[in-house]
């Protein structure tokens, strides 16, 4: 399905600190285009602040992390902006804004950005709740009267308002039923057909990585451990990548996946 | 290059074609042009979608709303000539969009039954916030009576804690601020007196005017907007975080945990405060009696003896308890009444300050005129 071309985001000698505590030394990686990239690793290793980096919402110790062959902190103001309308972000809890309703979410990008008109906006914002795969009852509710799932589904829809090229997923599946996190996924699956997207997938789920990813990026000891098909990723010598692929919870995943595969 | 939909009638029957980019940048200019076009064409219309070049969901949306889904759906096997990925991108919003069908628009309200409406809901709030008060009031007094006789439930460390945070790190502010008003009102009575030649009675009117009313209801009035607050944010915080759900599941009552030991703290640091203001508004209103008006220290201090009975100070503090166990239940009710949402923090933030000081106002002037009346 991917085949390794143009690289959208390169990520070259990366260190990030706070204090004298090092979260990432030297750190390379590529995201391409068009593909699905799942990046892991234990808690604490700094799988949120690696995306924070990229994206531009913390400034990197050291290091350089181009995005479409441009380095995002040595530009202008208004030239950045260019470049991160072309990223759609999906946090972890959702971080909807809570005063406004699901479609009023949707619609923010689109009227300040796009400079659409209000009831235009308002329009897309409900085909893009409907790509997400949300009913159109939810549009007019306060994300704080939705459920889990469905403060995620907006949350994506949001983060697909302005068709981005790169989506960025924290943990989009965590907190999901099995029904929902696999339904999320096959959902991501064809967006990524249809849309051309890159995304770079933070997460823990094992039968997400093994269904949708075509490459798993391995975080461990302040850096990039290895970044290849998971195929190959689980036959790398480390322990901890053993312990990650090879428990029962990753051999568990990695039956579904092939029986999902099969049929 | 813009996109471009227009009815190609140099051919009969008339066909439609469809060009250039159909992307975001171009979606108002792109409307604009499919909703002239509605209604020169029909379902048997044929449809040209070789010349787009780029497409995107907002393009591929308008696509499907001039042509309907079902239309797109034959089209995305016929159009030969456009790429794989734009087809796939057009099947999943066609799909997406005839599962779940665009919203009918509500008919706007006529004003006036709006306005009516408004009223009445209005009047109807006011009934039901006053009705949860006097419940929460209730709740509240029938706590404390119940852990009054078990001491054990007595939570000593919270209260002093929050007698530190609303009485001693308000002391200054309320000091100071009296202490200015004080000497205001001297100025005042100094200048209205001094025309009747009475200007000595500038310390009596001080003295009453702090004892009576401006020492409780000035520190009443920075405790409602210090305090309550204060209350409201903490205890909505907690309340949007689960944390009073949380509490509640623990088997605890958050009234013990958190309503009881904020009023007891109010109760004891408002009375403690209002003295401070009475001394301070009367210290400032001495000080200009000195410097402007020539009354000696002294003079002024056997003014208060002879002229000022006992009750005019007690006046005062009877009223200091009353208006802090209101304003720490405004504070924690609204608290509770907190949902989810940031704004829903502020909103009721706002709400408390603005309820309490209305309380303490109204009460004041009904106890007034009851100590009139009474003639005490």
């Amino acid at each position: 399905m991917h085949t390794p071309g143009e690289a959208v985001i390169e990520v070259r000698g990366l260190c990030n600190r706070f204090g004298s505590q090092t979260v990432h030394e030297n750190l390379d990686l590529d995201v391409y285009k068009g593909e699905i990239l799942g990046v892991v690793g234990g808690s604490g290793t700094g799988k949120s602040v690696l995306l924070r980096s990229i994206v531009g919402l913390r400034r990197p110790t050291e290091g350089q992390v181009r995005v479409f062959g441009q380095d995002l902190l040595s530009l202008p103001e208004e030239a950045r902006s260019k470049v991160e309308r072309r990223f759609g972000v999906l946090f972890q809890g959702g971080a909807l804004f809570s005063s406004l309703t699901v479609t009023e979410n949707i619609a923010l990008p689109l009227i300040e950005h796009a400079g659409l008109s209000r009831p235009d906006a308002e329009h897309l914002a409900c085909v893009k709740l409907a790509l997400a795969g949300l009913p159109l009852s939810a549009a007019d509710k306060y994300p704080s009267m939705l459920s889990g799932g469905m403060v995620k589904r907006a949350a994506l829809a949001r983060a697909l308002a302005l068709d981005p090229d790169i989506l960025f997923l924290d943990e989009p599946t965590a907190g999901l039923d099995p029904i929902g996190a696999a339904a999320f996924d096959q959902l991501i699956l064809t967006l990524r057909d249809a849309m051309g997207l890159s995304v770079f997938l933070v997460t823990h789920d094992l039968d997400t990585l093994y269904t949708i990813t075509d490459r798993v990026a391995v975080l461990s000891q302040k850096r990039v451990l290895v970044a290849a098909p998971i195929k190959q990723v689980e036959d790398y010598d480390d322990p901890w990548i053993h312990e990650y692929f090879h428990g029962p919870r990753g051999r568990a995943a990695y039956e579904a996946a092939t029986k999902f595969k099969e049929q | 290059m813009a996109g471009n939909a227009q009815l190609d009638t140099s051919r009969n029957p008339a066909r439609l074609l469809i060009s250039g980019d159909w992307t975001l940048a171009h979606y108002t200019l792109l409307k604009q042009q499919t909703e002239q076009l509605v209604g020169h064409y029909d379902a048997q219309t044929e449809v040209d979608l070789d010349e787009v070049s780029s497409i995107d969901t907002a393009g591929a949306s308008l696509l499907v709303e001039l042509l309907g889904a079902e239309r797109v759906g034959q089209l995305t096997d016929t159009a030969q000539k456009l790429p794989a990925a734009d087809r796939a991108l057009l099947q999943t919003v066609y799909s997406s969009m005839r599962d779940f069908c665009v919203p009918v628009k509500v008919a706007p309200q006529n004003t006036c039954i709006l306005l009516l409406s408004r009223i009445g809901g209005a009047v109807y709030k006011l009934w039901q916030d006053t009705l949860q008060l006097l419940g929460f009031i209730g709740l509240i007094l029938q706590t404390l009576v119940r852990n009054l006789f078990r001491p054990t439930q007595w939570r000593i460390t919270p209260v002093v804690a929050h007698i530190e945070q609303i009485g001693l790190n308000a002391a200054p502010i309320v000091v100071l601020l009296t202490f200015m008003v004080g000497a205001v009102v001297a100025f005042l009575g100094a200048t209205v007196l001094a025309n009747f030649g009475a200007g000595i009675f500038t310390v009596d009117l001080v003295a009453f005017s702090f004892l009576r009313e401006f020492g409780v209801l000035l520190t009443a009035i920075l405790l409602a907007g210090r305090t309550a607050s204060a209350f409201t944010a903490q205890i909505g915080s907690m309340k949007a975080n689960e944390e009073i759900d949380a509490i509640r599941t623990l088997g605890l009552d958050p009234m013990d945990l958190l309503v009881l030991p904020r009023v007891l703290a109010l109760l004891i640091a408002l009375p403690l405060l209002t003295f401070l203001a009475m001394m301070a508004g009367i210290l400032g209103g001495a000080v200009v009696c000195v410097v402007s008006l020539g009354i000696s220290p002294d003079m002024f201090i056997s003014l208060l003896h002879s002229d000022i009975g006992v009750q005019h100070f007690l006046v005062g503090m009877v009223k200091a308890p009353f208006f802090a166990f209101l304003i720490a239940a405004v504070g924690c009710l609204e608290g509770f009444k907190v949902s989810g949402s940031a704004e829903s923090v502020g909103e009721h933030t706002t709400s408390s300050v603005v309820q309490s000081i209305f309380i303490v106002i109204v009460l004041d002037a009904v106890a007034a005129l009851f100590f009139m009346e009474m003639g005490w």
